[in-house]
This record gives C-alpha cells, structure tokens and sequence, in this order.
C-alpha cells in the first residue's frame, strides 16, 4: 500500500470517526445522568437524516441546516418527555424496554412514512466541494467532520465545565437524589442534556449522510450501536473518552475495510466493546464505581 | 364437608378441565388438518405461533426468571436454523441449493433425521452460548444487553460472511428446508420444549435463577455459585432459542441471515414483554396475540375506502407502527403485561369467576 493511499484511508477513518465521536456524546451524556443506554438515539440520528432530504426539497441548504437541527433537538426532548420520564422510579429494565420500544416505533414509522426504500440525500454543494491536498483528494466535508468535531467537544466541554447549568448537570449525573435536594430541577437538565445529546446527532448525521448519500430506516441502527460502544470504549459518562473512542472505532473500521474484510468491519466493534469490558470496565476515562450493598 | 373432600374435589375438577382443554386442542388441531386446505392461513399462523411461544419462553428464561438483560436470542436462532437446516435439506436437492459457490464436501453427504438435526442445531447454539457466556455474563445489566446484541449480530455477520459461502450459502440463504407434514409436530416440539422449560423453573435450579433475579449478594451469601447459574439458565435457554431456530427454519422452509436480525430480537422481547416478564403462560399467550395480531391487523396495510374516499393513513407499514405503538402503551402504562408474574391455573380461573374482585381488593388492603 503506498503513503498516499494510507493517509487517504486514515483521513477516511478520522472523518468517519468525527462523525461517530458526535454521536456517542450523546448516549455517553444520556448514561452519565439517567443510567440509561438510549437505544433511541441511533434512530434520532437517522430521523435526522430524513429531516434533512425533506428540509432541503423545500429550503436551500442554509435554512435547511437550523431547520434540521431544530427538529431534532424537539424529537429528541419529546422523546424522553413521553417515554423515558413518566419511568423514572421504575426499574432499569422497564426503562431499557422503553427505550427498545422507542427505537423499534422510530423505525417503523420511518418505514411508514418514508418506505423501506434507500432514499437519495440531498447534496450541499459547499461540503461537496472536491480539495486536492498534496496526493490526496477528499470533498470538503471529510477535511471538516474532525475541525467540526474537536471545536463543538470544546464548547461543550466548557459549557459542562464552567457555567451553571453545566454544574447542575454535572451534580445530576453524581448523585441524582442529593442534586434534587439542593434545588436542581431535576426534569430541565435532563431534558437540556437530551436536546445537547439530539443536537449533536443531528450534526453528526449531517456530515455522516453526505458521504454516504442515502438514508433507509435502519440506517441508524448499526451506527448507534457502534457509537454505544466508542462512549463505553473511552469509559462511559466521559466526553473526551468519547470522542477518544469514536475516532478508533472510526478509524479501526476503516482500516479493516482498506485490508479487505469489510464482512468483519462490524464484528470489530463489538469485539471491541468485549475486550475492553473484561479488561478495564470503566474504559480508558472512566471513574471507578464501588458497588454497594 | 371436610378440607381433605374439598381439596379432592378442587383437584378432580382440575384434572378433568386439563383433560377437556387437551381435547379441545387436539380436536381443533385435528379438525384443522383434515381441512388442511381451506385453513391453510390459519395451520401458518398457528404453526409460528407455536415456534415464537417456545423462543419467547426461552427469551424470559433467562430474561423474566434469572433477571439477566439478554438480547441475543436471534443469533442463537440463526444458529439453530442454520445447523438444522444444512443437515436437513435433502442431499438431491443439495447442488441446486448451493449453485453458487459449491457445497464443502464434509457435509455433502450427512443428512440427519428432523430431530436430531434439531437437537443438534440446540447443541451448536448452546456450545456457542457457553463459549460467549464466559466473558459477558460478568457484565451487569445494560453492558450485557449490548454485548449480547452485538454477538448476535457478529453470528449474524459470520454466517453471511463469503468465507463460509460452501457452508450457509453466504447471502443467498438456504432453500428447500424439509417442512412440518402437519400441524402435530410443531404442536409436539413446542409442548415438549415449553413443559422442559417448566419443569426446570419449577425444580431447585428454578429456584436458584430466581434467587439470582431477586437479589445477587443476598444469593450470593446463601451459597448460590453466581456465575454458574447465570451460565446455566444462559445456556439452556440458548438450546431452546436454537432448536426453535430449526423450527423457525422448517416453518418457513426457506432462510438467510436477513432473517435474524436485531429486529427479530425485539420482536420477541415485545411478546415477553406484552405476555408479561416472568411468567411462561403469559410468553405462550403473548405469542398467539402477537402473532395472530400481526396477521389480522393486515388490513391497516391495504388502502381503505370509506365512502369512495380513500381513508390517508392506511398504507404499508401502518401496521407495525400500531404495534409499536402498542409496546409503547404497555411498557408505559401496564407494566405487567397480560399476566404480571402469574402463571395459568385452573384454580386461578375458578377463583376469578367466583368473586371477580376478591383479589383486588385484596391486594389494595396489603398495601394499606
């Protein structure tokens, strides 16, 4: 294999994983606070995808963008409104079940209304654009993702660090009970970490669609769940693990599709998720918990 | 009356109600096989029932009784229906199945009778179960949910891999599975497997899974070996998963690894689920409703006409969307499912008859 083609597949990987680290913020924040692995988010991300091809038949690309966002951001909030919140005192399974449902009713009713069908996604002619860069050639969305990816991470990082709401959520997030007591209002910064998580997914399926050009209703599925495991990857609750965790499922992805075994591209992942569960279970950033009795 | 006559009597009365029910059931069966033909629909819907009830029993096996969050029942199944089905298919036909890529010559010529390739196919889920527990039973709740998925789907990608294209055929599936010849043998298969089922519930090692569900270290400290249990009700309930593969393979005579997708899984947890988490009856109900459900609710798929307007909504996939948004109303609001934790006896429905409410009010005076 020669450099050029090496740095081309590593900058495929990087951008892929950008895409990826976008959307395991969202279920690492989502685990961090409720204890909950949001199966819905994958398909929230999907549904992104479908808001953008009919956001784009109806406004040109720049009101398209804020519109999409938006309506992600709403479904995702509605979504822990309806199903996850009136669920808060029961069990855990009850809460993963629910959320099993929600993921299954997003995608039949994106079969419903939008049919099985692959649909084509609309191009942004900006993101499309082709660069040279030495050997190299990438559309501009692939040089993109990761600048895109690491500046929201800051922003977010210092909105958890250094303002008030970030406090609130972080209190949530150690000690769900004691953060009500203080006068945290519990349902609002759950509800704002679902629209923060939304949000992202909503950028990440942005940049992940346009290189792949079509959505179908279970085109989130399988990006949801490997993002699952980049957030347990760099240890579940953390956002830099996250992002950590999504740039090497990413780009280790890539790298077995460029050697040829794109059939085990997808067991990968999971062999991952296994390894580093028997060997450091709370992942690379992850805080060590003490089970009590 | 003394209670020793009342209790002969409760129990005379049972035993003939279970013997009218037998009849009714073999009667119906009976009926419906001398009719093969005008009930065709009906012997299909009935015959997947059967074969979801026993997956759906082993899905709460492990799920209900042992409180281990497992999703990984349709790589198991796949399993199952693969084994079952390469050992069944009929050695002639074996050269049109494998046009493609060519049969691997170490199982050209093995074909094995329906219910040894069955058991075998439980056997191979059951290994591979073993094999996988080692490593995710340690994890707790959600961890092992995704880790079992993700196995289920690595099975998955495994069998449509091209490296085992002279094996499971890769993508093109396989075809000309030897069938049910009648509506007995699922019945038969399905009996056998659930009353298996009920019989380990019931026994000391029942106890131990649900010693395990209620609460770890307090079974922990009674002796219980933990991950040893966790293993067992695993791996047994991963035999059943395979063995209802292989019937899930003869039922519909034709598979491929599109078959046991992640969708499969949910489908049975929905069943587990609306029958209700820890209770086998409600396994065995829910998959009939569900099942014949999915069926009658066909006509929100065909376009409806009202009046010469065609009614908007109606249109493929409205269906499944009223099923989930079914799951959604009984996880939310009911979240018991049909049967809670109870299971089906004939004084229970006596019981109900006799004083509807008792119970009830009954239940609201404990809690006061």
């Amino acid at each position: 294999m020669s450099l050029t083609t090496f740095l081309q597949q590593c900058l495929t990987g990087i951008s892929l994983g950008g895409a990826y680290a976008l959307i395991a913020i969202g279920y690492t924040m989502v685990y961090g606070i409720l204890r909950l692995i949001n199966f819905a988010h994958g398909d929230i991300f999907m549904m992104a995808g479908y808001f953008m091809v009919f956001a784009m038949a109806s406004f040109p690309w720049f009101i398209a963008l804020p519109v999409v966002l938006i309506v992600t951001t709403v479904l995702g909030v509605s979504i822990e409104r309806v199903a996850y919140k009136p669920l808060r005192s029961a069990p855990r399974m009850s809460v993963m079940i629910s959320a099993i449902g929600v993921s299954y009713l997003l995608q039949n009713l994106a079969t419903y209304l939008f049919t099985a069908l692959p649909m084509g996604y609309p191009e942004i002619p900006v993101l499309k654009k082709v660069y040279q860069l030495g050997g190299l050639s990438a559309s501009f969305v692939t040089f993109l993702t990761p600048v895109l990816t690491l500046i929201l991470v800051y922003l977010l990082m210092t909105l958890i660090q250094h303002t008030k709401m970030g406090m609130a959520m972080r209190a949530v997030s150690k000690d769900y009970e004691t953060a009500s007591l203080m006068g945290i209002d519990i349902n609002r910064t759950i509800s704002i970490t679902f629209a923060i998580g939304s949000l992202l997914a909503a950028v990440g399926s942005i940049l992940y669609f346009t290189d792949r050009m079509t959505v179908f209703p279970f085109s989130g599925s399988l990006p949801g769940m490997k993002c699952f495991v980049a957030a347990v990857f760099g240890g579940i609750g953390s956002i830099p693990g996250a992002v950590v965790g999504g740039f090497i499922i990413g780009i280790g992805e890539t790298a077995l599709v460029a050697a040829g075994q794109s059939t085990f591209s997808d067991a990968f992942t999971f062999v991952i998720l296994i390894v580093i569960l028997l060997v450091r279970p709370t992942g690379i950033f992850g805080e060590k918990t003490t089970n009590k009795v | 009356m003394g209670p020793n006559r009342m209790i002969n009597k409760e129990k005379r009365r049972n035993c003939i109600c279970t013997l009218i029910l037998i009849a009714a059931v073999l009667g119906i069966c009976g009926f419906l096989e001398a009719n093969k033909y005008s009930y065709s629909y009906a012997i299909s819907i009935i015959e997947r029932s059967m074969v979801y009830a026993v997956v759906a029993v082993s899905m709460n096996l492990v799920n209900g009784f042992t409180g281990l969050f497992s999703l990984g029942q349709a790589g198991f199944m796949a399993l199952g229906a693969y084994v079952t089905a390469i050992f069944t298919i009929p050695v002639s036909q074996r050269a049109s199945v494998y046009y493609i890529s060519g049969i691997n010559p170490v199982i050209a010529g093995i074909q094995l009778p329906i219910i040894v390739a069955l058991i075998l196919g439980g056997l191979v889920a059951a290994g591979v179960a073993a094999l996988i527990g080692f490593p995710v039973l340690r994890l707790k709740s959600d961890y092992l949910a995704i880790a079992t998925l993700g196995f289920a789907e690595i099975i998955r990608a495994c069998i449509a891999a091209p490296q085992f294209d002279t094996i499971t055929n890769g993508s093109y599936g396989l075809k000309s599975i030897p069938g049910f010849t009648n509506i007995f043998q699922p019945l038969a298969l399905s009996v056998i497997c659930i009353g298996l089922m009920v019989l380990l519930i019931n026994s000391s090692y029942g106890r131990m899974f649900k010693a395990v569900r209620e609460d770890e270290i307090a079974a922990e400290a009674m002796g219980i070996n933990l991950f040893k249990t966790k293993e067992l009700s695993f791996v047994i309930s991963s035999f059943f998963a395979g063995v209802s593969g292989g019937m899930l393979a003869m039922f519909m005579r034709s598979i491929d690894s599109k078959t046991f997708q992640v969708a499969l899984t949910y489908d049975i947890l929905l069943i587990v689920v609306i029958g209700g988490i820890g209770s086998v009856t409600g396994s065995v109900i829910g998959a009939f409703i569900v099942t014949a459900g999915r069926e009658i609710l066909r006509f929100f798929d065909e376009p409806l006409m009202l009046g010469g307007v065609q009614v908007p909504l109606f249109r493929p996939g409205f269906r499944m969307v009223i099923f989930s948004i079914l799951l959604m109303i009984v996880v939310l609001f009911y979240r018991k499912g049909l049967m809670g934790t109870n299971e089906f006896s004939w004084n229970g429905i006596f019981d109900f008859f006799k004083h509807p409410f008792k119970k009830k009010s009954k239940k609201m005076e404990g809690k006061a």
